[in-house]
This record gives C-alpha cells, sequence and structure tokens, in this order.
C-alpha cells in the first residue's frame, strides 16, 4: 500500500484532516504555518493518528516539534510512506 | 464590602428550546419537553451557533453551556471594557462533565488500544471544560472554576458568583450549569439504582411519582454588581439576594427524610437576603418526581413556612423538561427569576393525585398570578390583569409603598447531600 503513495493523494487527504480540524480551506497551503492555521499541539496528535490510520505512518510527538508548516508536515508522511 | 448582586442577563438550552424565553413562556403554557421519557435538547444544533472548531474539541455538556452564555452575554449587553475582564469571574457547575466523551474513548480504548484515544479527551471530558471554554471565548479573566455538586451544582455556581460579587472579589460574573449525561452508561446506571423513572413520567409530587425522568440542557446568568451595571447602562433583570447552602450529612444519595438539611438551607438563604418567609411570593421546587425527594421538600417548606406552607405557589420546572442534573439550579433559578418578572408561577404539569401529608399547593394544571407579600402588608396581586397568565411583561399594578416586591427562592438538591438555595427577587 505505501508504495502507491502519491504527494499529491497525501496532500488531498491532509487537507481534508486539517479542514475536518477546524482550518480555514482557503488558507491551507504548503507554506501555510499551522499556528496561523490556528490549529495546536493537541490538532497535530489528531492529524497524526488519521495518517497512521490511512498509511500506517508513525509520527512521533518529537517529530511534531519540527512541523511547523503544512509543507513540513507532506514531507514527513511522504518520507515515511514510501 | 458588601454590594447587591443584579442579573443583567440570562441564557438556556432546554428541551423546551433554545433560548431562556423559551423554557419560560412553553412552561407558562402548560408544554412539556420531555419525549420517550427523556428530556432532550432536540432543537439545539451546536453547528449552528458555535465554529467548527469549538464543536470538535468539546463535549456536548461544553456546547450547550458555550450557548447559553453566549445568549446571555447578549443580553447583557456585553462587550469588550464594557466591564473590567480581570474583574469578571465565570463559574458553570456540573454534575457529571464530559461522561459522552469518556464513553466514546473507552470504546476506542477497549476496541483499538491506548493509541488510538482522542488527544482531546481530557480537556473535553473534565469537568471543567465548560467554564473554561466560556471564559476563554469571552475574555473572562477573573476567578474561574467548576462547582461540583450533582444536583446542586448550578445552584452552588449562583451562590458562589454572587458572593464573589457581593463581596468585591469581582464586580461580574458569568454563572451557570451544563449537563449532558443522556448516555448509555449514564441512564443505565441511574436506571439500576432505581433513581430514574420506569414509566418515563415526570411528575413531581404526584402520589403516583415514580423516579426522575433525565434531561439534558444549560442555564447562565450574567451577575453584576447593582453599581457597575447601572454606570455601564446595562439593564436590570432582578436580583440575586440570598444564598443558603447545607449538607444532610446522612446518606450519599437519599435526603434526610424529615428535610432537615433542605430547610437549613432556605433558612439560611432568606436570613441572607434578610427576607421573612411570609414576604416569599413563589417557590421553585427542587421537584424531582422521585418518591423521597418531593416528601422531604415538602417537610422541609412546611417546616420554614409554617402556615405561609399552604399559600404559596410551589411548582416544579422538572415537570416540563425532566431533571438537568448539574444545569438544574442554574436553569430553575433563571426561570424563577423569568416567573417573577411575568408574575406567574408556572404550574406543576402531571400534578394530579394528592399524597397524604403533601399538601401544598403545587400549581397543578396551569399557571397562576403570583400575589407579592411583605410581611403582615396587604396582598397585591401582581400577575397578568385577566385570563391566563402571560409571560413576559405581564406586570399587574404594584403598591408604591414598595409592598409590590416580587421575592421567590429556588432549591436544588444533589446526591451527596448537598442543599443550595437561591433567593432573587424583581421589582
Amino acid at each position: 500500500m505505501a508504495q502507491t503513495v502519491t504527494r499529491e493523494q497525501i496532500q488531498e487527504k491532509v487537507t481534508e484532516a486539517l479542514v475536518e480540524l477546524g482550518a480555514d480551506r482557503e488558507a491551507i497551503k504548503p507554506e501555510a504555518e499551522f499556528e496561523a492555521l490556528e490549529l495546536d499541539s493537541l490538532d497535530l496528535v489528531e492529524l497524526a493518528q488519521i495518517v497512521e490510520e490511512e498509511w500506517g505512518v508513525e509520527i512521533t510527538a518529537k517529530d511534531m516539534e519540527t512541523m511547523k508548516t503544512v509543507g513540513q508536515a507532506l514531507d514527513v508522511v511522504e518520507q515515511r510512506a514510501s | 464590602m458588601s454590594r447587591r448582586v443584579v442579573v443583567t442577563g440570562v441564557g438556556a438550552v432546554t428541551p423546551l428550546g433554545v433560548g431562556a424565553s423559551a423554557l419560560i413562556d412553553r412552561w407558562t403554557a402548560g408544554e412539556s419537553g420531555i419525549e420517550d421519557g427523556l428530556g432532550r435538547c432536540d432543537a439545539f444544533d451546536p453547528a449552528e451557533l458555535l465554529s467548527r472548531k469549538e464543536c470538535r474539541r468539546s463535549d456536548r455538556f461544553t456546547q450547550l453551556a458555550l450557548a447559553a452564555s453566549n445568549e446571555a452575554l447578549e443580553q447583557a449587553g456585553w462587550e469588550d471594557g464594557a466591564v473590567d475582564p480581570e474583574r469578571t469571574g465565570c463559574i458553570i457547575g456540573t454534575g457529571i462533565g464530559g461522561i459522552g466523551t469518556i464513553e466514546s474513548n473507552h470504546t476506542v480504548l477497549a476496541e483499538k488500544g491506548p493509541k488510538k484515544v482522542s488527544a482531546l479527551s481530557i480537556p473535553m471530558l473534565m469537568a471543567n471544560a465548560a467554564s473554561g471554554n466560556v471564559a476563554m471565548r469571552h475574555g473572562l479573566k477573573g476567578q474561574c472554576y467548576g462547582t461540583v455538586s450533582a444536583c446542586a451544582a448550578g445552584a452552588h455556581a449562583i451562590g458562589v458568583g454572587m458572593r464573589m460579587v457581593q463581596w468585591g472579589d469581582a464586580d461580574a460574573c458569568v454563572v451557570g450549569g451544563s449537563e449532558s449525561a443522556l448516555t448509555p452508561l449514564s441512564m443505565a446506571a441511574f436506571g439500576v439504582m432505581a433513581a430514574t423513572s420506569p414509566t418515563g413520567m415526570s411528575r413531581p409530587f404526584d402520589a403516583r411519582r415514580d423516579g426522575f425522568v433525565m434531561g439534558e440542557g444549560a442555564g447562565v446568568l450574567v451577575l453584576e454588581a447593582e453599581e457597575v451595571a447601572l454606570a455601564r447602562g446595562a439593564v436590570v433583570l432582578g436580583y440575586v439576594t440570598g444564598y443558603g447552602a447545607t449538607a444532610d450529612a446522612h446518606h450519599l444519595t437519599a435526603p434526610e427524610p424529615s428535610g432537615e438539611g433542605a430547610a437549613r438551607a432556605i433558612r439560611a438563604a432568606l436570613l441572607d437576603a434578610e427576607v421573612e418567609p411570609e414576604e416569599v411570593a413563589y417557590v421553585n421546587a427542587h421537584g424531582t418526581s422521585t418518591p423521597m425527594n418531593d416528601r422531604a421538600e415538602t417537610m422541609a417548606i412546611k417546616a420554614v413556612f409554617g402556615d405561609h406552607a399552604l399559600e404559596v405557589p410551589v411548582s416544579s420546572t422538572k415537570s416540563v423538561i425532566g431533571h438537568l442534573l448539574g444545569a438544574a439550579g442554574a436553569v430553575e433559578a433563571l426561570a424563577t427569576l423569568l416567573a417573577l418578572r411575568a408574575g406567574v408561577a408556572p404550574p406543576t404539569i402531571g400534578w394530579e393525585e394528592r399524597e397524604e401529608g403533601m399538601d401544598l399547593d403545587y400549581v397543578p394544571g396551569e399557571a397562576k398570578p403570583l400575589t407579592a407579600r411583605t410581611g403582615d402588608r396587604e396582598l397585591a396581586s401582581v400577575g397578568a390583569a385577566s385570563g391566563p397568565a402571560v409571560a413576559n411583561g405581564a406586570s399587574g399594578s404594584l403598591p408604591e409603598d414598595g409592598s409590590g416586591r416580587r421575592i421567590a427562592i429556588s432549591n436544588s438538591f444533589g446526591f451527596g447531600g448537598h442543599n443550595a438555595v437561591i433567593c432573587l427577587e424583581t421589582s
């Protein structure tokens, strides 16, 4: 399953997850910072759970410390999923 | 310092609808919000009133509190800077807190393991989530916490908020109660202890009563020091003049059979308000529809009011919305205030059969006009002049010598032996 995941698929799923978490869809861009999207560490834990459920990718609390933007999160997921 | 405490806003979400006026208007008209043995807030859609993020990050008991506080603060004409936020408290009680969140996440834990439990579980389930979220939403930066005393929690919240303002620890305090416990575990647990009605009927004080009907909802009041409210031009809805709280120290769930602890709380509230028992025009009863509460409460009222007990109307809001547990005290106190303003005692719906020894005027069937009394001065009818009582705005002529004060008490008693009574007044 992991080999078939594309960046576009990840981006689509993560975007849906962020909207579900309360972010404004229009504001979700790779360079957008989570803080600017009004998403906090609790939201990122929820995002990590969604990602793990979808692709079996584990994102740790330590990973989250370095994830400041949507793009950085996409990078981590893409890297782990392939 | 002892300042007069005024109410400048009220808000409620109850089985009778969204809004405090839905509660008092429909109750006064004799309508019930109980369906299939439960008091659900079916008309409440959190997505209509709260942001997506607020909905996602809060248990239903917090959502109900947020909706009620929005209404109360809007009515109070609240705006940034109106009252110093650091001098504004927020006390919201609950009986249980986020039990729906506990139950759903426990299922996740059991079925999928610990890593799948929501990171939002704790901030959603904690009993102080309502007070914390309401304070955050409105920028209230004074004392903030929840009161936890089962079915007296809403009344305790009003009591401590009143003291806070009265004594000068705050200039204003947003107080209330909230509950959403119509969940499988909660309903099963109240059921097996035979607290809830097996027939699904809420008929307080009726000889056939067999337990309470569970309900959900929230009630919020904005309390302010009178001088602060008047200085900012706020409209005063009424006064919280007295608070009395005691413990039965008798049994964890059964009331002391003579109502002694409840009577002490009523006396304490009247003493605090500097009100004589015969001045009370209306008693909003705890009136759960359980065999034990309604009898003990009747005895407490008779012990305190003497002969006046047979004259003063006593009715139970729970007859039309069920038992809102930790929200009950706040919802019923604000309903009491609105009833006083309308000059009516709303009815105890479902009351038909008298039980021996329970001989108060429980206001069966339909609302009746209130009679204001002050000591041994003449009676002054303050209700609507004719026809059935009309909620909101109905006000009869009052004597100009001040004898038209309208005074009521609202009783709340909780598992744990907690008794809390609030004395309210309008003029």
